[in-house]
This record gives C-alpha cells, structure tokens and sequence, in this order.
C-alpha cells in the first residue's frame, strides 16, 4: 500500500466512509429501482383499468399509486443524503474530479425535477383531472425516471472507465464533459442497471400478490395483481441475462483485474476455467467446481483465449477476491433462477391461457421479489468492490478521497441507527397499506378517504 | 456576462427558490409542531399537510440543485465547506431523512398512534434542519470555512456567534414564509379563523425575524467585519434596504389589511433582499483568500452544464407553473369550504 496514504489517512475513517456510503447506497438503491419501475407498471393497470372499465384493475392502479408516493417520498430524501455524503465523505474525489462528473448530476437533478413535479399532480390531481390526461401527466414520471437512472449511473460509469479530462500535478485542467459522460463503460451499465430496476419493481410487486394467492385469495383482484407486473418483469428477464453477458465482456475486455476477482483468476493463462463456488485463500482459489474453458469461452467467445490473472497487480491493488466472486456468482445463479422461473409460466401460459397450477410456482414467484433485490445488491457489489481499491478506476485511490476529518465513525453510527428506523417504519407502513381496505379517489388526499372504490 | 458569473448567480437563484418554497415547507412543519394536541391542532395541521403534500418534493429538488451545481461550478469550494462543515451537514441530512418519510407515512397511516409518532419526527426535525443549515450559511459568510480539505476547526467553524444567529434566522425565516403562505391558503379555503389564526403568527414571527435580523447585523460587525461593511455602505446595501422596506410593508399589510396574497409578494422579497444582499456582499470571495474566478471549473464544463440547464428550464419551468397552478387554483372539488371540512385527518374518527 501507499505508505504516503495509509499514513495520511485514519484506517477507522475509511472504513467508516466506506460503510456508510454503503449502507446508504444499498438502501437507495432498491427504492430508486421501485422509483424507476412502479410508475410503468401502475400507468400499465391505470390504462388497462381506463380501456376495460374493470374495477379491479383500477383499484390495483390506485394502490400501486399510493405505495409510490410513499416510497417516492422515501428515495427523494435518501437520494439527498447520497448528494450530500459525496462532499462529506469523498471530498478529494468532489474536489477535483467534481466538475468532471458535474454535467450528468446537472441533467439527472433536472429529470428528477419532472419527475417530482409530474407525481405531485399525477397523485394528488387524481380526481381533478379527466382520466385520460391523467394518465398522459405519469408518462413523464416514467421517462423523467428512466433518464435520472441513466444519467446517475454515467456517473459511476466514469468511474469505472474514466475518459474526458487531462490533469496536471492533481488538478484538472481540461474537460469533456460529454466524453466523460459517455464514457466507454456507460451504454453496458446504464442498460444492465435500467432493466434491473424493471425486474427489481416487477417481481417485488408480483411477489405481493403471490403471497395473497397462496393464502388463498384467488379473486380476480389478486390474479391481475400478480400478473400485470410478473409479466412486465418476465418480458424483462431474458433480455437482462443477454445484457449481463454483454456487461461482463465489457468488463473482460476494459477491467481485466475485476474480471479476475469475479472469477477468482490469480494465475494469467490460456483455456481457463470457469469456477463455480470455491474459496480465496493465499493467493488461491480453492475448492471450486471448474468448468473446462468454459471462462475462456464466455469472456471471448475462445476455449484457448487468454484471460489475465490478479497477479498481473500488485497485491495492494487486488480488490477483495472473494467477495467479488461470490457476490457475481449470486447474481448470476439468481437472473438464471429468476429466468427459470419466467420460463415456467410462459410455459403454461402457452398450453393453457393460464398460471402453473403447482403451489410451488406461486412459492417461488413469492420468493423472486426478494430474489431480485438480493441480485441487484450482488450486482451493485461486483461493480463498486471490483472496482477497490481505486475509487476512479488507475486514477484516484478510495483512501485518497476521504474526508480526512476525524469521528467518521460516529456519523456511520448516525446514519446506520436512522436507517434502522427507516427501514422499520418504511416496511410497517408499506404492510398497512396492503391491508387496508378503503383507497380514496385520489390516492395521497386524505379529503376524500372514505369514498369506496369497489 | 462571463461563465462563472451566470452559474454562481443559477446557483443563487437556486438558493433563493429553495429559501421560499422549501423553506416554507420546513416552516408549515414548525407550525405542525407548534400547533397544540391531536384535537386542538388537528384543523391547522389538516391545512399544512393539505398546502406542502403536492408539492414538497418538487420544493426539496432546488436543494439537490444547489448542491450539484456547486461541485460542478466551485468543485474545491463545495470540497472545502463540505469537509469541513460535515458535522451539521450530516445533521441536517439525518434531518431531511427523518422529515420527508415521516411526513409520507403520517399521510399513509390511520391511526392516532402512529399519526403523533410520525406527526412528532416531522414536526422536530422541519425545526432542526432549518437551524442546522443556517449554521452552515453562517460559517461560510463569517469566513470560517478556509480552502482544502477539513481544514477548518470542526466546532467552531459553525458554532460561533453568526452561525447561531444565522441558524436562529433561518429557522425564523421558514416559520413566517409559512405562516404568510398559509393564511392565504386558509383565507381562499373560506376559512377564516383559521386564516385569523395564521395571520396572528405571521405577525408573530415577523416581529421575532425583524429583530433577529438586527440582532444579526450586530453580531455580524463583530464577528465578520468585511460583510458587515459591505453590506451597509457598499452594493448590497440597496438589497438590505430592499429587505427591511419589505419587510415592514409586510408587517403593515398583515395588520390592518386582508391583502394576504400581496403579503406573500412582500414577505419573500424581504428573504431576497436578505439572500441576495449577502450574496453580493461576499462577492467575488467564496472562501478566505479564494475568489469566484480561481475556484470556477473549467469553461468547457460550465458551458455544457449551462447548456444543458437552458433546455431543461424549457421543460421545467411549463411544468412547474402546472404545478403550482393545480393546486392554487380553488375550483377543484377539494377546495372550498365544504372540500376543506372533510381535510381533516381521520385522526379524530379513529381515536
């Protein structure tokens, strides 16, 4: 390690940075990818509901809107705190490279202007406006969403593949805004990261219904319910395997290193093998099940290609081997579980207009929502501890960029204890409003609370 | 005008939206607090949740605003203060955390309980971060924020004189843009005892706010000498005066007139003078010993970032004016008086 560094910085803080853009990251993350998905999925039943006239579709659209404000609320200002820790925590990283990856958060508070703008009269304006330009005022929040997810992640992207600037003795002195922006690493991660936030959205709202099915409650209401986001999220799930395999060739080619630590590669070599399981230990990967060729293959479609190994680097610039690994091989075995999944009802449904009648369809369609957000989270780690211990990829170290300042640990402390509470509360919440039977017209005015729906 | 120039001033324009339509939110839930128990408070409460719930996000978005555009405008600027004011930065984070959840699950829960629990959390922390965020406004206008990274002393750079005055003022400020707001909030409701009300506490808190604000300039000639001349003789003085004019003409209206939507014209072009007076005031100096021009990013990337904003205003200043129309408009079926009776929350049947 760089001593100049590691005497500079206070182990202690790092870490203390380093777990709590963690913790809020990895909570912000899932109600983003909710943030990003739902209001498709509730403008989907809200036209159904308009065209049919089926009550129960418009009911389900009312409740979906109505969980939205909550969780919007709750991703708006858990979004805040990340814009805030990235001065508080990594000023070295906003000192310098701020300006670099300024443009992006610039477009991204824009789309997350119209998106706030657009939810506050698509929630409360329910009833005043006629249904037709209603449901045309949550086209915005879908695009507006969509966008911010996009431009967020050009920013990590840079990250990754950092383009667009040149530097003398640690300041920037010329900038590209736009090549920093669409940098090489942003068409695979925005697209894997967009269509994750669909998956995440469907399968955790289908998971709800299946949960109602399985106690019993097949009424049409749950059956429309489970379907219309399970099926947005199964037209979704084949194409993310193919834009994760795209993702990882990306990676292969551009961050052989990280490559390395998902695969537990140390050796560089021809033909390699594709691990599955196994654990790091002493420069090692052990105990794995190995594939013939098979990483060869799949990284560049060549049983005989070369893949290079971790000690291509020096120990001090391995990220953390095993977490790396096994983090990808939970994403992985989940998308393909997930596919499996997919595939079964698509299945049935083309035998006989129907859901598999085995209760442990329904099981497991309870489990995806969960299954989803446990992948998304592995995922989230391959990319950001693949990426230690550079913050900007061979350009700035994640201990260059911390906030010197001493006590870190008591703000980790802080924000973890409030994150608890959130946590607790955002979940207690979201189970009430699931049980609760009366949905005003408008779903977040109170005025009108009693009017029943159905 | 050069670059730099025009970002600082979007960046202040930023501010100044965030002061008076955020800050109002932040005041509404001072008022929630303030407004006395369940049954009592519960037609004032009924009014705030019914004037912030549409539009608070969209209000809290020109914080978000205001902190990208400075790392991308003054990268090593918003490094400095950020590292050195991480104390009441983190607080005041934990504080919007707190407020903005607590605020969407009151509005999802029925009952009493779980109304005052989270009624409580929005209430405390609308007081708190207002405060927490003036103490930052403070440590950057009295100079306490020097250039690199933690540089600063960590306490004192924002517990000091100005910062606590200033903290006092911003609290003060949100609770009387609130009040404004809300009487004529109540007054197109048709309600008028409770536009009585919000009146008698918009008087209230413009007093307390006048007087904090000359209690202000008092500490400020003491504690940062250089704004304290620049803004009583050099070019801020007209937007001080501005204030203090509008200010009291705001005071006048309040008391003998009913003219409360020209209260709410005056009452914020009180907070501009203020907000723009110390901007000029400090102008062209961010930090101690670092002006606008040697901190400002590269032309390249204020160029696209202005840009950029050019054509997001052409799609967000339509959309706002939709907004702020939707909901101030009071032909919709939940306004009018018979609307507004049943605004109340259920908190009463349930208990």
């Amino acid at each position: 390690m760089d001593v100049l560094v590691a005497d500079a910085v206070n182990p202690h803080n790092l870490m203390a940075a380093r777990l709590q853009m963690a913790l809020s990251l990895g909570w912000h993350i899932i109600v983003a990818c909710l943030g990003v998905g739902m209001p498709a999925i509730t403008l989907i039943a809200e036209w159904r509901g308009h065209r049919t006239g089926d009550p129960h579709v418009q009911l389900l659209a009312r409740r979906w809107a109505k969980a939205m404000g909550v969780l919007f609320a709750v991703g708006a200002v858990s979004g805040t705190i990340l814009s805030f820790e990235m001065g508080l925590l990594w000023p070295g990283l906003m000192g310098t490279y701020g300006e670099v990856i300024g443009l992006p958060f610039a477009l991204e508070g824009i789309a997350f202007f119209i998106e706030a703008i657009f939810l506050g009269i698509y929630l409360y304006a329910w009833d005043r406006l006629p249904p037709v330009p209603h449901l045309l005022s949550g086209i915005p929040i879908v695009i507006a969403g969509v966008a911010s997810a996009f431009f967020v992640v050009t920013a990590n992207a840079w990250m990754q593949q950092p383009t667009g600037f040149d530097t003398r003795e640690g300041r920037v002195t010329a900038v590209e805004p736009w090549a920093a922006m669409f940098n090489p690493a942003t068409p695979p991660q925005t697209v894997h990261m967009i269509l994750a936030a669909f998956m995440v959205a469907g399968f955790s709202m289908a998971a709800v219904y299946a949960v109602a099915m399985l106690r019993g409650r097949r009424d049409r209401y749950h059956r429309v319910g489970f379907l219309i986001p399970f099926t947005v999220a199964a037209v979704i799930t084949p194409v993310q395997i193919g834009v994760g395999d795209w993702a990882a060739h990306f990676v292969a080619e551009n961050q052989p290193v990280k490559l390395a630590a998902m695969e537990g590669v140390f050796e560089t070599e021809r033909g390699v093998p594709l691990h599955l399981g196994g654990v790091a230990v002493d420069g090692e990967l052990r105990y794995a099940l190995e594939i013939p060729y098979g990483l060869s293959l799949l990284a560049h479609w060549d049983p005989n290609a070369e893949i290079a190994g971790l000690n291509e680097v020096p120990t001090a610039e391995h990220p953390p081997v095993n977490v790396v690994h096994w983090a990808f091989q939970v994403m992985v075995g989940l998308g393909f579980a997930l596919l499996a999944l997919v595939a079964w009802q698509w299945w049935a449904w083309w035998r006989r207009r129907d859901l598999p009648r085995s209760p442990w369809f329904l099981r497991a369609a309870a489990l995806a929502g969960a299954a989803a957000v446990v992948a998304l989270e592995a995922g989230w780690t391959v990319t950001e501890v693949g990426r230690q211990p550079w913050l900007v990829y061979g350009v700035m170290r994640t201990s260059e960029a911390v906030n010197p300042a001493p006590g870190l640990v008591y703000g980790f402390a802080g924000v973890a204890a409030v994150y608890a509470v959130l946590t607790v509360a955002t979940v207690y919440v979201l189970r009430r409003m699931a049980r609760e039977k009366p949905v005003p017209v408008a779903p977040q005015e109170r005025d009108v609370s009693d009017y029943k729906v159905v | 005008m050069p670059l730099p120039e025009i970002l600082l001033g979007l960046l202040w324009i930023g501010v100044t939206a965030y002061v008076l339509f955020g800050g109002a939110d932040f005041g509404g839930g001072v008022w929630d607090l303030l407004a006395g128990g369940a049954e009592r408070g519960a037609r004032q409460r009924a009014l705030v949740e019914h004037a912030i719930g549409p539009v608070w996000e969209a209000n809290h978005v020109w914080l978000i605003f205001v902190i990208v555009l400075a790392w991308t405008g003054v990268p090593s600027v918003f490094a400095a203060v950020a590292s050195t004011l991480y104390i009441p930065l983190t607080l005041t984070a934990l504080g919007i955390i707190a407020r903005g959840s607590a605020f969407a699950f009151r509005k999802a829960s029925t009952l009493l309980w779980q109304r005052r629990l989270f009624g409580a959390a929005f209430a405390f922390s609308s007081v708190v971060t207002p405060f927490f965020l003036g103490t930052v406004a403070g440590a950057i206008a009295s100079g306490r924020v020097p250039p690199g990274i933690a540089e600063g002393d960590l306490a004192a750079s924002w517990l000091n004189p100005t910062s606590l005055v200033s903290g006092a003022l911003a609290v003060g400020t949100a609770a009387y843009l609130a009040a404004v707001y809300l009487t004529r909030d109540a007054q197109r409701a048709g309600d008028a005892g409770l536009a009585a009300a919000f009146r008698r506490r918009a008087l209230a808190a413009g007093v307390v706010v006048g007087g904090l604000s000359a209690v202000g300039l008092v500490v400020l000639r003491a504690d940062a000498p250089r704004l304290f001349d620049r803004l009583t003789t050099g070019a801020a003085l007209p937007l001080l005066a501005l204030s203090v004019a509008a200010g009291v003409v705001s005071l006048a209206l309040l008391a003998w007139t009913r003219a409360f939507l020209a209260v709410r014209v005056t009452a914020a072009l009180a907070v501009v003078g203020l907000l723009w007076g110390w901007g000029v005031g400090q102008y062209p100096r961010l930090l101690p010993g670092v002006t606008l021009r040697e901190a400002a990013a590269t032309d390249a990337v204020l160029a696209a970032t202005l840009g950029a904003l050019a054509v997001g205003a052409v799609l967000l200043v339509p959309s706002l004016v939709w907004l702020y129309a939707t909901f101030q408009r009071g032909d919709g079926q939940g306004e009018g008086e018979s609307g507004d009776a049943g605004a109340f929350p259920r908190a009463e049947n349930n208990s």
